[in-house]
């Protein structure tokens, strides 16, 4: 079997990502779909400061580091400045879901021709897992001791409800639990930087992703929890796919 | 090229564009809103970008995205919206990044009103937002000087890779005089090493973050020592009004300075020794004016619609506590000029 590391991958990189956790395999993802579309010098990655922004240390893509909850929106800027790169905001649940919905939202809105990668732990990991809006009914966390009370927290965001019905190019929700989830996954990253390639907007990939430190779970144990828990919840699929024209 | 008639405003968001600005993103809120409206329309002519945006952070954060890039990049604001831009100031400052950030001032903390007002001096030149920063903040007294210092801010943020703040007021914004506007210029995104762009095969990662990751914490303390002082020793500015034989020295900048300079012609056809120093950067605060002024002065005052008199340290400060420094500050009005009169003859007296 012949293993091949893309370009965009840097091997020498220590990262302080946590045993278990699923960012390293989205980072991949989005190196070999980067590779396999050939625009691995056009990227431009927009981070949070939160654990993706490691993800800045092992790909070797052009970086810029926003300020918390504001990727998107950071993104969005880059874009128009610069056509011609590929821009991929790099967001967590909470960045893009709670401090930054209002970006998330209008940015959809303006249907502005960027990706929105944003990898949902159900947790504010890099904090410590507080509650998140994406934290599921009655799940512990350290801002939620005795799980998340939807009478009191209200209940979980689930992004597909709510932008499916706006006029964006793309809105897909991919998982890493197991190697064939991670393969659709990358199909549905490589379709949406595809689609900015033609021009044809907004594109919004939620990846469902283990944290087993903040879940105070066993790596294992956290997959199961994904498949069993996270994924009843959220489903995932296609939502949005306008295949819009190049 | 011949004067136009223009709105503060309008000319500021004109002379913008003939600095190669080509990018806006911000919200509406009075006295700021006719910058975005004449951007609105404006941009487009000249191919450029103008997006109002969900609302100031975001404004400031877009303006984040593209000024990373290499654009030359504006956002505006007044009162209120401005709180809101200070975590983009502090990200541009902590990351290097050139910007050009208009504050039209209005009164008031909280809502406050939409009068004109000079009650953002102390979050212009302190830094409202976290972290040890200052910004370079110029504050124009005219619709010309409105043009001239936003022509000049984008030249200014990118020689110290820094963002520059303009402090105007709604009487400045709002009011219509002649203009001679810049010529037109054109901006090179990739003018700079440093800006994001997609990058030759071959060519090294190239990363915007906070420059303390970057250089380490210990060669970022002298770096920054070293930047912030250079600033201070290239970029004071200021006017003068016979200061050279004043025995009491007005200190005003923007709008109050206008009232101050009829002050000055009114006092000094009844005999009395009144200079003025109209700082047109409030930082850095124009110490060498203070530095060049005779023994014979006996006293300042300071000239501003703000009610605590925010400017005052800063001239306790540049004059080395040598001399009494009283304040006359006003709030829903403009300062008069019987009052600082009144106010000019008591100090004689004291003093």
């Amino acid at each position: 079997m012949k293993l091949s590391v893309p370009n965009g991958i840097n091997m020498d990189a220590h990262v302080g990502w946590c045993p278990g956790c699923g960012h390293g395999i989205v980072a991949r993802l989005v190196a070999e779909a980067a590779r396999d579309l050939g625009i691995e010098e056009n990227i431009i990655m927009v981070e949070d400061v939160a654990c993706g922004e490691f993800a800045q240390n092992v790909l070797k893509f052009n970086t810029i580091g926003a300020a918390h909850g504001r990727p998107i929106i950071t993104a969005a800027g880059a874009k128009r400045t610069r056509p011609d790169a590929i821009v991929i905001a790099h967001p967590g649940d909470g960045s893009a879901y709670s401090i930054g919905m209002e970006s998330t939202i209008h940015c959809a809105l303006r249907n502005e021709n960027i990706l929105a990668l944003v990898v949902n732990n159900s947790v504010f990991g890099m904090t410590g897992g507080q509650m998140s809006p994406t934290s599921l009914p009655n799940m512990k966390t350290t801002s939620s001791p005795k799980g998340r009370d939807v009478e009191k927290n209200g209940h979980p965001f689930d992004v597909t409800k709510t932008l499916s019905s706006f006029d964006i190019a793309y809105l897909a929700r991919g998982s890493v639990d197991s190697p064939a989830q991670v393969i659709k996954t990358g199909k549905m990253i490589k379709k949406a930087l595809q689609k900015q390639m033609n021009g044809e907007g907004f594109c919004l990939v939620e990846v469902l992703s283990p944290c087993p430190t903040n879940w105070n779970k066993q790596p294992a144990d956290a997959l199961e929890f994904m498949k069993e828990q996270q994924e009843a919840f959220y489903p995932l699929g296609e939502f949005v796919d306008k295949g819009g024209e190049a | 090229m011949a004067k136009v008639l223009m709105k503060g405003n309008e000319a500021f968001a004109e002379s913008c564009l003939r600095a190669g600005c080509r990018f806006f993103s911000g919200y509406p809120i009075t006295p700021q809103t006719e910058i975005l409206e004449y951007m609105s329309w404006r941009m487009e002519q000249v191919g450029g970008q103008f997006i109002q945006t969900e609302s100031e952070l975001a404004g400031v954060n877009m303006l984040f995205g593209a000024a990373c890039c290499g654009a030359r990049a504006l956002t505006t604001s007044a009162g209120p919206g401005f709180s809101l831009k200070q975590e983009g100031i502090s990200y541009l400052c902590g990351n290097d990044i050139p910007a050009v950030i208009a504050d039209v001032m209005r009164i008031g903390s909280g809502l406050g009103d939409i009068f004109q007002g000079q009650g953002d001096y102390w979050q212009l030149t302190r830094g409202g937002g976290h972290g040890d920063y200052r910004t370079i903040v110029l504050a124009p007294s005219s619709v010309q000087e409105n043009a001239d210092l936003a022509y000049l801010a984008f030249d200014l943020a990118e020689k110290y890779r820094h963002p520059v703040l303009i402090g105007s007021d709604a009487a400045i914004g709002q009011m219509v005089e002649p203009v001679e506007l810049p010529e037109m210029r054109e901006h090179d995104i990739n003018t700079y090493d440093w800006a994001i762009r997609p990058r030759k095969a071959g060519e090294d990662q190239k990363v915007i973050w906070n420059t303390y990751y970057t250089i380490g914490a210990d060669a970022y303390m002298d770096y920054l020592k070293e930047k912030y002082a250079t600033i201070e020793a290239n970029e004071q500015r200021w006017e003068n009004v016979q200061t050279d034989d004043a025995e009491i020295v007005l200190v005003a900048y923007g709008i109050s300075s206008r009232v101050c300079k009829a002050a000055v012609k009114k006092a000094r056809a009844q005999g009395i020794k009144l200079g003025l120093i109209r700082p047109i950067t409030l930082w850095p605060y124009p110490q060498k004016a203070f530095d060049a002024l005779g023994d014979q002065v006996k006293g300042f005052l300071v000239v501003e619609m703000s009610i605590l008199g925010q400017m005052c340290d800063d001239v306790v400060l540049a004059c080395g506590n040598k001399h009494p420094v009283e304040s006359y500050g006003e709030f829903a009005n403009v300062p008069s000029e019987d009052v600082i009169l009144e106010r000019v003859q008591e100090m004689l007296k004291k003093y």
